[in-house]
């Protein structure tokens, strides 16, 4: 489903700003250590406000007021950020409630049609959906064939058919049956259906922190309690050497040491990085699900549709018995013209290609002969009564020795050729005669190779499965440049190399839709279905991909990559920001007591208070202003680990160490107007 | 500038040894068999023997417990003997038995390899006491510490993590007794002497008498330098002409205090199979080594600048409390590597070191990464390298691995609570000291602030020097030291075990283009960025009210 709703659009701001304020309830903000400790640095100088004599303090009361405002600015901002992750999905599970309206279903009770609620349905039931109905639940066709309008889940206007048996029986609920009639069998219970498991994922309710994101968090509690431990301490080090340090003041240092710009936005970027899959039209059963997708060592793609357009397409006019190229290529458009598949149209396409002419008013009048199973060719009969076929070669034989025509010598060598090079033939014949062979390839996507290309750079391993002989496999292989290949493969072969890889410690990564698919998509560290395949396929898979693309896995890959450099950034920008932090802060503690420390003043901050609140302030807007990179995430570029790495430390590392200087010293140019 | 190739002579001599040695003892330590096991097997063999020792596999959990339990056994057995060692043989000088939290303090000092000395060696302990308690200690100690890290590279490695005795017992068969043996002979040719004879009286000119302490020193030297333990059998440590009597002595002294925690690197180079990611942390240490060493002689050999602005002839650097017979570059290179290398003894005075000379030994000892002590300075190093693998790790877009090991939720949170410690055993003492015992304290101002930071530093980082000038042999320091050197001690080991335990179970990843290396100069600097924004961030703020006040503040 494409989200419309942008970024900044004003509900979902105005939900946040709301939420930002909610979240200061410290039941909340408990979750969230970092922050709770700014929470009682906050509340402890709020109280220093009214009282500012309290713990021997100096700090006129507009100072420690000025503290407590921007502490409290710091935590809306954090919550903000939260809060604006949140409600980008909750705005989208909202769009799908609305499909979860109460649908009236047609039970089918011992021959008879009920009308129940949907809500009352429950595993096993059997309903009837006619034209115009909403399916009233998750299940499967068992009857009839039907197309059905996905577009409340996929965001995909085409309808799709929908048939009993094979991989296209599954249906959603909440998707529309626009035309026929089938009959289902509901394959859940309320309240775990395929939307509502979709609606919570986006809601964020089900959110679970990842292995990943709890060993950072692990980091970054354990530098929260370093501080505190060096900032706690420190009045009493002063207190030995006579210096007093205001309370205000400590809790100052210890909120811009402390990583809150990381703090406020860890969850942010999590949701966020959930969102981006989802956006991308990729349910993601979990976030575990799309780190690891940023781990894979290896993919494996299924040959047909995700590597190949899989529909064959003309890319060549191989000449028998003598006939000219033009000829066959003249003979094979006619009996072309009206044919609507995509091998029909790819040989007028191959035509254009070619630059070669044909006679187009020769068909007119002419009558169009379809493609039949039993047959296995189609064509033309032109009105002058002679007879154009294309298809099979041994279909197309029979035809014309019916006839008593001649076989060309070289049809089979011609034929042998186009098959052993990976192609399908198909004989061109004009009544008696045969005139060619048209080469059917399967054409590999633009920009595949390039694709696997950056994988390789990236690490990772591209493993293609196809039903296809050794021969045909290899042939694709090397045009699309994967690393490996399985020719006529099985479905088990599919868990055999899964099995394999992650027994050399790999990480494997496929898509799949049939139910033949589901052990390896369960066996398969990330497993992406297709929403067009089988209900088994989705229900093992972790990730259910709504467009039907199997070549998104490698967006997927990029996503969670991106997801993981996101919180290294960031992390590395909020601890390198310290340095500039304690240069602004310590001179500015010491200073009145010791003179000389003003050697250590590097930025020439105006006076000690401003300078502290400088530090602080920036502390605070830093949040805000990487809200945008949070949700977006780092960019990424699929090079090297090694360049990755110099990029981000320089970018994140070294900028995190310079940008607070710059950023205090002008907060301060204007704090210090005033103080 | 003799002073300059006297140092830089003695720097490439250390790189010189610092291979050959690892790769001997990743030898020794190898389970598999090896030419080694005939010259040292029947040895050990019979220690097994005796010791009733079974040569399997332990896991980590009781490799830790083995460690920890046979060491505090160890500490319960010497401090009894200090208690008791009035009423012992070899006690010519009738020296008295040590009071309670002194030899509390004392035994756990040892055997911590701190060697933080309350006590005067001539005047506080018997020869028996030295040779039997303190000398034991200093073999154990340092052995406890290299089968521990050893223990912790088989992990990594995905070994399993082998046999504390055994690991303990080569280290004193194959390592320690060997070098340590060489070394004392040399020591006593260089004029240490080695005697059990009682202090020598002596008539003064003018008819006075000088009693002169001596004793089984030469033995007591080599391995007090070997084993990073530091503990002077002299009060006043190797600045006494009989510990360090000349400039071999020093140059040797010098040499073996790095010399096993120089190895180290190049050790695990080898255990891992790949000799690179070692070389790198050691040019990584090395060079955080230099650039400490650089600003300390600086600050030496500027002097004062008070007393320079006084015009007080000062061309010789700073020489208060230096031996005039190694000057100001030995005193400050000595004074750089015993607290690099977390040895602790000193041929000068650090309480009277220049501010910032000061502040580089303590931050040595803060830091504990430019080599650390032997073996528990290299954990130390591994921990870091493994924070920095996870932070890289994040920001190339994988989950960090090290040595094909997936670093996840379970070692970081022991790495986390580990990161904790040092600052935690350091500031939160130090805090307490300064506010409920400033008298111990014989300087006012930042200086005694810097005098209980040291002692404390030294304590947690298991160094032992001290900023004298302290009133230490009180009820107070024996015990919060006593604390602090424990579990600055064993904590990390035991942290540090469980992660290679973790570690050595999970499934090697293989490497791939995508993988980040660990074996180049770019993991250089992220290692090194761990270890300053880490240990800079934690300490930064009691440096500027110790030392860097201090020097700001020097006016005539």
């Amino acid at each position: 489903m494409q989200t419309k709703t942008s970024m900044l659009s004003g509900p979902i701001i105005r939900n946040a700003v709301k939420e930002a304020f909610m979240k200061l309830d410290p039941r909340v903000m408990f979750r969230n250590p970092i922050l709770f400790v700014v929470e009682i640095g906050f509340i402890i100088t709020l109280f220093l406000c009214f009282f500012p004599g309290a713990f021997q303090g100096s700090t006129p009361a507009w100072f420690n007021i000025v503290v407590a405002a921007i502490l409290l600015v710091t935590l809306l901002f954090a919550n903000f950020a939260e809060a604006l992750a949140e409600g980008r999905g909750k705005a989208q599970a909202d769009s799908l409630k609305q499909t979860k309206k109460d649908i009236v279903a047609n039970k089918w009770v011992g021959g008879e049609i009920k009308q129940v609620a949907s809500t009352d349905l429950r595993k096993g039931d059997i309903v009837v959906i006619s034209q115009g109905e909403m399916i009233p639940g998750d299940g499967e066709v068992i009857e009839g064939l039907a197309s059905v309008d996905e577009s409340a889940i996929t965001g995909e206007s085409a309808p799709v058919i929908k048939e009993a048996g094979g991989d296209f029986s599954s249906v959603t609920g909440g998707t529309r049956v626009i035309s026929d009639q089938i009959k289902v069998r509901i394959t859940s219970d309320p309240g775990e259906s395929f939307l509502d498991r979709m609606i919570s994922l986006v809601e964020g309710a089900k959110r679970q922190k990842t292995p990943n994101e709890i060993a950072l968090n692990t980091v970054l509690i354990s530098l929260t309690l370093i501080f505190l431990i060096v900032v706690v301490t420190l009045p009493f080090f002063g207190d030995y050497l006579n210096i007093e340090i205001d309370v205000p003041v400590l809790i100052a240092l210890l909120v811009c040491l402390i990583p809150t710009t990381i703090g406020g936005l860890l969850s942010a970027i999590g949701i966020a990085g959930m969102d981006r899959v989802t956006r991308f039209n990729v349910i993601a059963m979990s976030g575990k699900a799309v780190e690891a997708a940023g781990d894979i060592n290896t993919i494996i793609l299924d040959k047909t549709g995700t590597i190949t357009y899989g529909n064959r397409m003309a890319s060549e006019f191989i000449p028998v018995g003598g006939a000219k190229q033009i000829e066959v290529g003249e003979w094979a458009a006619i009996s072309s013209m009206k044919d609507e598949t995509p091998e029909g149209r790819s040989v007028l396409d191959l035509m254009k290609k070619l630059e070669l002419g044909y006679n187009e008013s020769s068909a007119s009048g002419g009558e169009f002969i379809e493609f039949k199973a039993e047959t296995r060719m189609s064509g033309i009969d032109l009105s002058d009564g002679r007879k154009v076929r294309k298809g099979a070669v041994d279909a197309i034989k029979r035809w014309v020795a019916a006839q008593n025509g001649i076989m060309p010598t070289d049809l089979d060598v011609a034929a042998d050729k186009v098959a052993s090079a990976g192609g399908t033939p198909l004989a061109v014949a004009v009544d008696n005669r045969i005139y060619g062979v048209i080469y059917l390839k399967d054409t590999v996507k633009p920009g595949m190779r390039e694709r696997f290309d950056q994988m390789r750079q990236m690490g990772i391993k591209t493993v293609m499965c196809t039903g296809d002989n050794p021969l045909t496999a290899a042939t694709i292989a090397r045009e699309a440049g994967v690393d490996d290949f399985i020719a006529e493969s099985k479905p088990e072969d599919k868990i055999a190399v899964i099995r394999r890889e992650q027994a050399e410690g790999k990480l494997v990564a496929m898509t799949g839709d049939g139910t033949n698919d589901a052990p390896a998509l369960a066996q398969a560290d990330v497993g992406i279905a297709m929403n067009s395949g089988t209900v088994a396929a989705k229900e093992a898979a972790n990730m259910v991909d709504l467009d039907s693309d199997p070549s998104k896995i490698i967006e997927v890959v990029a996503i969670g990559k991106q997801l993981l450099m996101t919180r290294g950034a960031l992390t590395t920008f909020s601890i390198s920001n310290d340095i500039a932090k304690y240069f602004a802060i310590l001179p500015a503690m010491f200073m009145l007591a010791i003179p000389e420390m003003n050697t250590l003043n590097v930025m020439q901050l105006g006076s000690p208070m401003s300078a502290i609140l400088s530090a602080l302030i920036f502390n605070a807007i830093i949040i805000p202003l990487l809200i945008p990179l949070a949700m977006k995430g780092v960019a990424y570029k699929a090079v090297s680990s090694a360049q990755l790495l110099k990029r981000n430390l320089f970018i994140y590392g070294l900028g995190g160490v310079i940008v607070p200087f710059a950023g205090i010293k002008l907060i301060d140019l204007v704090i210090h107007l005033w103080v | 500038m003799a002073g300059m190739i006297a140092i830089v002579v003695t720097l490439l001599l250390v790189l010189l040894l610092a291979r050959p040695t690892g790769l001997y003892m990743a030898k020794a330590y190898d389970y598999n068999p090896s030419g080694l096991d005939r010259v040292y097997g029947p040895l050990e063999k019979l220690i097994y023997a005796i010791g009733g020792i079974h040569q399997e596999n332990q896991t980590w959990k009781r490799y830790a417990a083995t460690l920890v339990i046979s060491n505090s056994v160890m500490i319960l057995l010497v401090y009894l003997v200090f208690r008791t060692q009035a009423y012992l043989p070899l006690n010519p000088a009738g020296i008295a038995n040590m009071d309670p939290s002194l030899a509390f303090n004392t035994a756990i000092s040892f055997m911590t390899n701190t060697n933080l000395q309350h006590y005067s060696g001539e005047s506080g302990l018997s020869y028996l006491s030295q040779m039997i308690a303190i000398v034991f200690m200093m073999f154990t100690a340092p052995a406890t510490a290299l089968a521990a890290v050893f223990a912790f590279m088989r992990g990594l490695a995905g070994k399993p993590l082998g046999n504390f005795f055994v690991d303990m017992t080569r280290a004193i068969t194959r390592v320690l007794l060997p070098i340590a043996f060489v070394t004392a002979l040399i020591f006593i040719a260089q004029g240490v002497p080695q005697t059990l004879e009682p202090a020598a009286v002596a008539q003064t000119i003018q008819g006075g008498e000088q009693t002169i302490a001596r004793g089984p020193m030469g033995s007591f030297l080599s391995i007090k330098e070997l084993g990073n333990n530091g503990g002077g059998f002299m009060g006043v440590n190797s600045a006494h002409p009989f510990e360090n009597p000349n400039a071999i002595s020093n140059l040797i002294q010098i040499l073996l205090m790095m010399l096993l925690t120089t190895s180290l690197p190049f050790a695990y180079g080898k255990m891992v199979g790949n000799a690179k990611q070692g070389r790198v942390l050691f040019v990584s240490m090395a060079m955080l080594f230099i650039v400490l060493l650089g600003v300390s002689l600086t600050a030496e050999n500027a002097g004062n600048p008070a007393l320079n602005a006084m015009g007080i002839q000062h061309e010789q650097g700073s020489m208060e409390g230096k031996e005039v017979r190694f000057g100001v570059a030995q005193s400050s290179l000595y004074s750089v590597v015993t607290t690099a290398s977390e040895t602790g003894a000193v041929n000068a005075m650090h309480d009277t070191l220049t501010p910032i000379g000061g502040m580089i030994t303590i931050a040595n000892m803060m830091l504990n990464t430019a080599f650390g002590g032997v073996g528990a300075g290299f954990m130390n190093v591994l921990m870091y390298a493994i924070i920095g693998v996870f932070l890289s790790g994040l920001m190339v877009g994988r989950t960090p691995e090290f040595l094909g090991k997936k670093i996840e939720g379970k070692e970081m949170k022991l790495i986390a609570v580990t990161m904790l410690v040092s600052p935690f055993l350091i500031l939160v003492p130090t805090a307490i000291a300064l506010f409920s015992y400033p008298d111990t304290l014989s300087n006012p101002g930042f200086h005694g602030l810097t005098q209980a930071m040291y002692e404390f530093t030294s304590s947690a980082a298991n160094n032992g020097s001290g900023f004298e000038g302290l009133g230490d042999n009180t009820l107070f320091w024996n015990i919060t030291t006593g604390i602090v050197m424990f579990l600055g001690r064993y904590f990390s080991i035991v942290a540090l075990l469980a992660v290679a335990g973790s570690l050595a179970a999970k499934k090697t990843v293989p490497e791939t283009t995508g993988t980040f290396r660990t074996d180049t100069g770019l993991f250089a600097i992220v290692f090194l960025a761990a270890v300053l924004i880490v240990g800079a961030l934690t300490f930064f703020p009691s440096l500027v009210l110790g030392p860097i006040a201090e020097q700001l503040t020097l006016k005539p």
